[in-house]
């Protein structure tokens, strides 16, 4: 397949088209709404099932069946509709099934804006809904990037009878770039042995997330939580750039991570010993690679585009033994690598501070810079 | 007189697992199961059937029915009905909620199935409170009756008036066919079945979304003793829940079931 000159949006649909999709339910909300426009022509010409549902949680909630039959399902949406759908969420989880969500993210709390922003890392990373689970997520840095995690997106649903939701920015989702989109998969024409599709010649199938019993809910915590340990062991992604002989490095996800690769590789013209770190899988995180950075680095600066939520987890990695800093840009403002850049030289310049916390200290500077 | 052979004229229907239920004493859950089970026998869709079950006293019909069952989240059973029967379209799929999930909760998701016109079938038990936790004024508690969150008796100036669903739904164009019967005597549950089949038998047609509201007994959270719990139906539920054809689309009307 050759490159063509793709949206972000349009190019996830298209290539959740060619993973399999068999039904799309969602909601219009900028900035993903392309995906829902495209699919509401592309799925019903190929004979596939596309309904725009009454809310996101209607959305949800209709994924959650299809995905009972064993289908491969998929819905999109952005940050406030994504916070609607937490509840159907953790049902899924709690009912261990696979199903693929993207999330074009915009600014909040709040209805926000619709610019691009990072700020659902939490939500998303770290749950949202109630109960333990464990979602695995995928943060492209570009389009071609998000075509090929949307594609894995299935598979890893499938592998792990997990949720997996692609986690990008509405900057991803609008932007047009070149990219080459995969061949068309065959639709799935055999089904899983869980999948509820009438009890023809067979016994009944059930799917609930409910267990009264405490012992019997702790036993299905354990076992989410061991498939969890799996998917740690097998499918850490990232990306690393001249992290061979950087003294210091640059860690950020998705569209903060490539703005600061600009930074970085301008750090590098300048004869500084810089590289970056880029996670692909937000979950499972990559703790080993990092903790390894920080062991034989000088300091590390988390970039993000909201106000310090990976931090949290690059510090629990750091573990103490390098000064971590931050510089983040909230409320749907995407930072020029000019900016990185000056933090780069600042974490250099800067004497080792042993005490407090980078957010606060981020905090401080941003407040005296405006 | 002896009789020398004996023939089985009442067993139970294939379609319900040989399962005693968590249902109170005196409860009509157990005859709303039963009548869908035995419309499910005698269409022959046992197989081809996928139940979902609601959050409250229902929400373990899944063990009683024996076919392919899924459970939603409070409300959501519309919806997650839709994503089953839209990638299985030759599967009939129904729902089975009570009032506090479908007409409180979940009137979102089941006022936009009915007008997408989703070929669905849904069971709607009105018992008038929130049955599972424990007998909560619910959308169908009527007017000055007492509930655990309504000690006083409804008040319509500050709790506002009962919902009547099945009206509200037939204004729906998508809507094939809705109805509600009551389970408090036997020749009602008779007329109830007759209409869940043509609920089912309208889903088989494809003339769009189906609703029967059962008009059931909750002994337990009234307070009273099973029999004072039927007549008390007849006699409070009847006059603001009336029997009535609310939509009968003129395919099922001519039908001779």
């Amino acid at each position: 397949m050759a490159k063509e000159l793709l949206k972000g949006n349009i190019a996830i649909a298209e290539a959740a088209v060619r993973a399999g999709l068999q039904a799309y339910f969602g909601y219009p909300i900028t900035p993903q709404t392309e995906l829902l426009e495209y699919l509401s022509k592309r799925m019903p010409e190929l004979g596939r099932t596309f309904v725009q549902a009454e809310s996101e949680l209607g959305a949800i909630n209709m994924v959650y069946g299809a995905a009972c039959t064993g289908v491969r399902v998929m819905s999109s949406s952005s940050s406030p509709g994504i916070s609607l759908m937490m509840e159907g969420l953790s049902y899924i989880a709690g009912t261990e099934l696979p199903v693929v969500l993207i999330d074009v993210m915009r600014g909040g709390p709040g209805l926000g804006n619709i610019a691009p922003s990072q700020q659902d890392y939490n939500q998303i990373v770290h749950g949202g809904g109630h109960g333990d689970y464990y979602p695995i997520v995928l943060a492209p840095a570009n389009i071609q990037e998000a075509i090929d995690l949307t594609v894995l997106a299935f598979d890893l649903a499938e592998k792990y009878r997990s949720i997996v939701i692609v986690l990008l920015d509405g900057s991803l989702g609008q932007m047009m770039e070149p990219a080459e989109l995969p061949p068309m998969q065959p639709l799935r024409t055999e089904y899983p042995d869980w999948a509820t599709r009438g009890a023809v010649g067979r016994e009944r199938r059930i799917h609930t997330s409910i267990y009264l019993n405490p012992a019997e809910q702790e036993k299905t915590n354990l076992r989410i939580l061991q498939r969890w340990q799996e998917v740690k062991k097998n499918e850490v992604r990232h990306k690393a750039y001249f992290l061979e002989d950087a003294e210091y490095v640059v860690i950020g996800f998705g569209t903060a991570g490539r703005v600061a690769l600009s930074a970085v590789r301008a750090a590098r013209a300048e004869g500084i010993k810089v590289g970056l770190l880029r996670p692909v899988t937000l979950a499972p995180f990559p703790v080993q690679p990092i903790e390894a950075l920080a062991g034989s680095s000088k300091g590390v600066l988390v970039v993000e585009m909201n106000s310090g939520q990976m931090l949290d987890d690059v510090l629990a990695c750091a573990k103490g033994r390098t000064p971590v800093h931050f510089y983040g840009r909230p409320g749907g403002i995407i930072p020029l690598p000019d900016e990185i850049l000056a933090e780069i030289h600042r974490m250099i310049a800067e004497p080792i501070r042993l005490n407090g916390h980078p957010r606060d200290q981020w905090l401080e500077r941003m407040v005296q810079h405006t | 007189m002896v009789m020398d052979t004996e023939t089985t004229v009442y067993h139970r229907p294939a379609s319900l697992t040989d399962l005693g239920t968590h249902y109170c004493p005196g409860c009509t859950h157990g005859v709303a199961h039963r009548l869908v089970a035995e419309v499910i026998d005698e269409m022959g869709l046992r197989e081809t059937t996928i139940g979902v079950a609601s959050v409250g006293c229902s929400v373990f019909a899944y063990n009683y029915f024996d076919f392919d069952f899924v459970q939603a989240p409070h409300g959501r059973a519309p919806a997650m009905a839709t994503g089953i029967k839209r990638v299985l379209p030759d599967r009939i799929v129904f729902t089975y909620q009570g009032d506090g999930d479908l007409a409180s909760i979940g009137m979102g998701e089941i006022v936009a199935a009915a007008g997408r016109g989703e070929n669905i079938t849904v069971i709607f038990i009105n018992n008038a409170n929130y049955g599972m936790t424990g007998g909560q004024m619910a959308p169908t508690t009527l007017p000055g009756m007492k509930t655990t969150s309504s000690p006083n008796g409804r008040d319509v100036e500050s709790q506002g008036y009962p919902i009547r669903t099945a009206e509200l739904l037939a204004t729906q164009e998508g809507a094939g066919y809705i109805v509600r019967r009551s389970l408090h005597d036997p020749k009602n549950i008779r007329l109830a079945k007759k209409a869940i089949r043509l609920a089912f038998e309208t889903q088989v047609r494809g003339l769009g979304f189906s609703l029967v509201e059962l008009l059931s007994s909750c002994p337990t959270n009234w307070g009273m003793d099973p029999v004072d719990a039927l007549k008390w139906i007849e006699q409070n539920m009847i006059p603001y829940f009336p029997i009535n054809d609310c939509k009968v689309h003129p395919v099922i009307a001519s039908l001779r079931i």
